[in-house]
């Protein structure tokens, strides 16, 4: 039997065919005519009557009582037609608003792209991968004349479209800095204000910033509450927690914060990150920081940028491929 | 055929007979068993949402006779509080959401055509005519 189009002889034919035989074939085809059923949105109750029709056509003389029982059965159809509708109709919604978001975050990522700058005698590595659509984790590199690197990264505690947002407004309040002024602390504290006055109370903004001054391979640095980074001194081969205390963006207008500095030799690292690194969790435990510089350490001796590029792929994998939040990771290695 | 029959809503019970009332013109004016569900749950709908929000109110079930086709007019029509929102109320999963069943987009759909008429204070009307298809 020619099974191509929705048809009621067909679907009485077929039901013929079961009732006497009862074979497989006729179910596997009557499964196929389901299908093409819903492809032409026949609706449940529009089904059963098409079953009625064919059965009164094959079976003229059924029982009224079987004639009643199917006709309860179709009314009792017609909520589940409209849920099917309705199921339907969002289902078109949640495309549309999807392909809104996905509008928003490559608006977002043409927005806050920063490249990545070459100074000499510095190999710079970053990664950022947002958990859902849009990331709520910021990095921002700026070369100077001089050779010298302002380095920003921030995560708003939080994620998703308010996070991106907030990020947004972060970038353009860095932007209109004079450049010549870049010291750590004082960014740090005009971001402060900036955040204080634009931003809702309950959205915290934590944020690092970072100088490195070329010429004597000294790193200033300040941080907002922002997770704390590592230093691996290569003399030593050891991780050095970078501990920077300072309180996160948007809390009080007039927070202070202290600056610190950080003497980088040949082959010394400042590896820089997000809570979606250190929180990474597998299953429901959270792994322990020396996990993290575990995996790092196995990855460091490579160029830096690949270096981010495994570590972020081994946690993405113990993660079953699925980031609980947005991942950022910069790794600023010395080379002379 | 009486062009127009009304039942008045003032308890639940009272859903049942306008059900009845709706499917039998429906019957008489040649709908056939898919569509008379259909017009018999719009009518539960509406008489059901005029219980629930208004108490009291009435279905009106009209035969139009146009030129070339014939169809069912159902009116529901309450002096309750009337919608402030009614494009909440006509948005998928508003109503379904909280366990209300199919609601007035539901209504929308199992009619073809819909409208609703609503003044704070003064009550709501929502007429919808089904179609005999020919």
């Amino acid at each position: 039997m020619e099974l191509n189009k929705f048809d009621f002889n067909n679907y009485r034919d077929l039901l013929d065919r079961y009732i006497l035989k009862q074979d497989e074939s006729a179910l596997y085809q009557a499964e196929q005519f389901t299908k093409l059923s819903m492809q032409n949105n026949i609706l449940p109750e529009e089904f059963i009557n098409i079953h009625i029709q064919a059965l009164k056509e094959l079976y003229p003389d059924l029982p009224k009582e079987i004639c009643a029982s199917l006709n309860f059965l179709l009314e009792t159809m017609i909520s589940y037609g409209l849920a099917y509708q309705e199921f339907q109709t969002l289902r078109e919604k949640q495309g549309e608003l999807e392909s809104e978001i996905s509008v928003a975050a490559s608006m977002q990522q043409t927005l806050l792209s920063t490249t990545k700058p070459e100074i000499s005698g510095l190999d710079i590595g970053a990664i950022s991968v947002p958990a859902n659509r849009m990331n709520g984790d910021y990095h921002h590199f700026v070369k100077d004349e001089s050779n010298n690197l302002g380095i920003a990264i921030a995560d708003v505690i939080g994620k998703g479209i308010p996070a991106a947002l907030a990020m947004s407004m972060i970038k353009y309040a860095l932007d209109s800095f004079p450049e010549s002024q870049l010291s750590p602390s004082v960014i740090l504290e005009n971001l402060n204000r900036v955040v204080e006055r634009n931003v809702d109370t309950n959205m915290f903004i934590t944020m690092f910033y970072g100088f490195f001054d070329s010429k004597n391979s000294v790193l200033q640095y300040a941080s907002a509450g922002h997770e704390p980074g590592f230093y691996y001194c290569a003399k030593e081969d050891k991780f050095i927690e970078i501990k920077a205390k300072g309180l996160v963006l948007g809390v009080t207008p007039d927070a202070i914060y202290e600056q610190f500095e950080l003497k980088l030799e040949k082959d010394d690292i400042v590896i820089l990150l997000t809570d979606g690194v250190t929180e990474c969790r597998i299953g429901e435990r959270f792994i322990e920081s020396e996990e993290v510089l575990h995996v790092i350490r196995q990855y460091i001796h490579l160029p830096a940028q690949e270096a981010v590029e495994k570590v972020f792929k081994y946690f993405e994998r113990i993660q079953d491929f699925h980031l609980r939040d947005d991942f950022t990771l910069i790794f600023l290695k010395k080379e002379v | 055929m009486k062009a127009q029959s009304s039942v008045q809503i003032n308890k639940e019970w009272d859903i049942v007979g306008a059900r009845q009332m709706g499917r039998e013109k429906a019957k008489e004016l040649g709908f056939g068993s898919v569509d008379q569900a259909r017009i018999a749950t719009a009518i539960s709908e509406l008489a059901r949402n005029i219980y629930l929000y208004a108490q009291r109110g009435r279905i009106h079930v009209e035969v139009i006779n146009d030129l070339n086709k014939k169809g069912l007019k159902i009116i529901a029509q309450d002096e309750g509080p009337g919608i402030a929102d009614i494009s909440k109320v006509m948005e998928d999963g508003y109503s379904t959401s909280g366990g209300l069943g199919a609601g007035l987009p539901g209504v929308k759909r199992l009619m073809d055509e819909f409208d609703i008429l609503s003044d704070k204070e003064k009550g709501t009307t929502i007429s919808a005519i089904k179609w005999v298809r020919s």
